[in-house]
């Protein structure tokens, strides 16, 4: 299959899940209350996600054809994004400044004069168009590395904090290892051997960010064990997988939503990094960053690369932070448990 | 000395010998150094419908003992005889059917129950375990009826738990351990908890329980004025052992052991004339870890003397003549005549 038919599998499948979440979340009265809360909290950081989410889902929606393509005949039979074809006619011969009307360079006309926010790259693309091409990379990599270190975390995390013994030693001697090595040097290495695709990213950063939150599901796990709705539980001979998914998962929900938000961004920064140093996810903000770095010391300056990319890196990981902070707050048991 | 446990008929439960001692670790190597002795050889008989208060300090073991005969701790020696069987020599899955009969009332309403739970979930937790009623329908109607049981409004049962106030937790957690038509309640502290007010209402409703449902209850308690009102029996537990048992009233009337005596003494009363002279216990409870030699009350004890830090004293039957079952561990109670 190619990889455009996956990707509209795959967000299809993430909206229709996305919508059976808001519908749990409607339906529980506790999940909701704080939905609202958090709405009334931070209404500009949910809507910049949101808008972020938006050029993400965007992006990742292809099909064929419907183009005037005109003699291009690869281009006729290539898959494109709703991106792509809003962007489809705006390439130009090399840099233009913002909103220019001329080439940055000798004083050519440009083909859309006036119409590139943010001016284009070396070879004529429009820089708005890549900063945008990056949002779903960003998504990708923080999403995807979630999504393997999470459960990774919760599944050694919970057996080692609740069955203790040798499965903790066991869980402990691994984290540890993994804990005492250079995490940056251990990521190249991962990424060396795997090979430099976008998952394979993922895996190796997920890999050496799993232990920090293993680390607090141990922790958790070991103290909601001796609760006593969980010896309660084990009195009335409940079997231990059921109080694991019945008691103890949905205890630790706040912390891995929290969790989640807040390695999200540390994810993106990571891959910023991970380009920065020749390794990171093709059309990252990261390696428009790494690229635009000669670019800076052009005369006259050549910044809006630069800033594209930075900007929409910096707005999506405060608006990321900010909700997570917010989350934060309203999901602490303390504020949440006892509220009479 | 079990033979002084053993007067009338045969009780529900009988507990004989039990220890659960924790060990202490230590070192890279977490050898065992020592042991934490907090139940060090308890025997209790709990008669069907009767209720047995289980009394003492706190940090004496009581609530350990409780948790023992449940297998919610695991105990090193003893037997625990339910309806014939020894429930501490069977494997979990043969203790299943077993569970059902022993439930468990715990102290703190905030901590016992899931926040994450609707009351029906909580209250059919048991009944789901152990299969009663099928359909999701006979489980709502199963725990409508327990919530009216505790005297709880039905319609309640789609809140969750931080909705309710001290005191309707605590019934919750009654509806929840009678899910399974237990026949004994082991109630720790479970009414410590709450207010004054709070825990009569509380006290009644188990008592009425008891009534309707032919309950025992084995209830672990530090206040004496809770077990004067509900326990037919009471043991009194000193540093993880049994120092004293007997019949409500004839120990509360002519209390044999020292300790006993000191904690009778120590019920605060608004009648000058009813205030006793006894003198008060001093100094704090001894390690478990490492408890003193002989009769483990003899630090503090002022009726001490030589043959206390000795001698072990048994828990011999004494007083009460006509089959109380009363029995003391103390040297003084043995010489002297019943």
């Amino acid at each position: 299959m190619e990889a455009w038919v996956i990707s509209n599998i795959v967000t299809s499948l993430l909206l229709v899940s996305s919508v059976l979440v808001v519908l749990a979340v409607r339906r529980s009265r506790m999940w909701s209350e704080a939905m609202g809360s958090l709405w009334k909290r931070r209404p500009i950081a949910i809507g910049v996600v949101a808008f972020y989410l938006a050029i993400g889902i965007l992006d990742s929606i292809y099909w064929v054809g419907g183009i005037n393509a005109g003699e291009d005949v690869v281009s006729a039979h290539e898959a494109k994004s709703v991106i792509d074809r809003l962007f489809a006619d705006s390439r130009e011969r090399s840099y233009s400044a913002p909103l220019a009307d001329v080439e940055f360079y000798g004083s050519a006309p440009l083909e859309n004069p006036g119409w590139h926010l943010m001016g284009t790259d070396l070879i004529g693309r429009d820089v708005v168009y890549l900063a945008m091409k990056g949002v779903r990379v960003a998504l990708l990599i923080g999403g995807l590395t979630s999504l393997i270190a999470i459960p990774l975390s919760l599944l050694f995390g919970i057996s080692a904090g609740y069955f203790g013994g040798r499965v903790d030693d066991v869980v402990f001697f691994v984290m540890s290892t993994l804990a005492s090595m250079p995490t940056l040097l251990l990521l190249i290495a991962l990424i060396m051997a795997m090979g430099r695709s976008t998952v394979s990213i993922c895996i190796a950063l997920a890999v050496t960010s799993w232990v920090g939150f293993c680390r607090l599901v141990r922790g958790e796990t070991l103290k909601l064990r001796e609760q006593d709705y969980v010896q309660a539980a084990r009195a009335l001979g409940v079997s231990e997988l059921q109080i694991i998914l019945r008691h103890i998962l949905p205890n630790l929900a706040h912390l891995v939503i929290i969790t989640f938000v807040l390695t999200f961004s540390g994810l993106v920064l990571s891959e910023a990094v991970l380009a920065w140093l020749g390794v990171g996810v093709d059309g990252s903000w990261g390696q428009m960053i790494d690229q635009a770095r000669s670019e800076l010391s052009r005369d006259p300056v050549v910044w809006w690369n630069i800033a594209a990319a930075g900007l929409s890196l910096f707005g999506l990981l405060l608006a990321v932070n900010m909700v997570g902070d917010a989350i934060r707050d309203i999901l602490d048991p303390r504020t949440l448990r006892e509220s009479p | 000395m079990t033979d002084a446990l053993e007067p009338r008929g045969e009780p529900l439960l009988r507990v004989r010998g039990l220890r659960t001692w924790f060990p202490i670790k230590h070192g890279l190597l977490r050898r065992t150094v020592g042991h934490v002795k907090a139940v060090d050889d308890v025997s209790l008989d709990i008669r069907a419908g009767e209720t047995l208060a289980l009394v003492g300090e706190s940090g004496c073991g009581k609530t350990t003992a409780g948790r023992s005969i449940l297998r919610l701790e695991s105990a090193q020696e003893g037997e625990v005889w339910f309806d014939g069987v020894d429930l501490l020599s069977l494997s979990n899955a043969e203790l299943h059917p077993y569970r059902r009969k022993l439930q468990l009332v715990f102290q703190d309403p905030m901590a016992s129950l899931d926040p994450r739970m609707r009351v029906r979930e909580i209250v059919a937790e048991g009944l789901r375990s152990f299969g009663i009623g099928k359909t999701q329908r006979e489980h709502t109607d199963r725990v409508a009826h327990l919530l009216e049981r505790v005297q709880l409004n039905p319609d309640h049962m789609w809140r969750y738990p931080h909705e309710f106030s001290g005191g309707q937790r605590q019934r919750i957690g009654i509806a929840r351990a009678l899910a399974p038509e237990p026949q004994l309640l082991i109630c720790d502290e479970a009414v410590s908890a709450l207010d004054v007010s709070i825990q009569a209402q509380i006290l009644n409703l188990l008592r009425d329980l008891q009534g309707e449902l032919g309950l025992a209850y084995l209830f672990i308690t530090h206040d004496l004025g809770v077990v004067k009102y509900l326990a037919h029996e009471v043991a009194v537990m000193y540093l993880g052992q049994v120092v004293e048992t007997g019949r409500t009233d004839a120990l509360f009337e002519a209390p044999r052991h020292p300790y006993t005596q000191a904690l009778l003494a120590a019920i605060p009363s608004i009648d000058p004339a009813r205030r006793s002279g006894a003198p008060p216990v001093l100094g704090d409870v001894p390690s478990p870890a490492n408890p003193p030699s002989g009769c483990r009350f003899h630090t503090r004890c002022p009726a001490v003397f030589d043959r206390c830090s000795k001698e072990v004293p048994e828990l011999v039957p004494c007083g009460g003549g006509e089959g109380q079952g009363s029995a003391s561990r103390c040297f003084l109670a043995e010489s002297s005549p019943g």
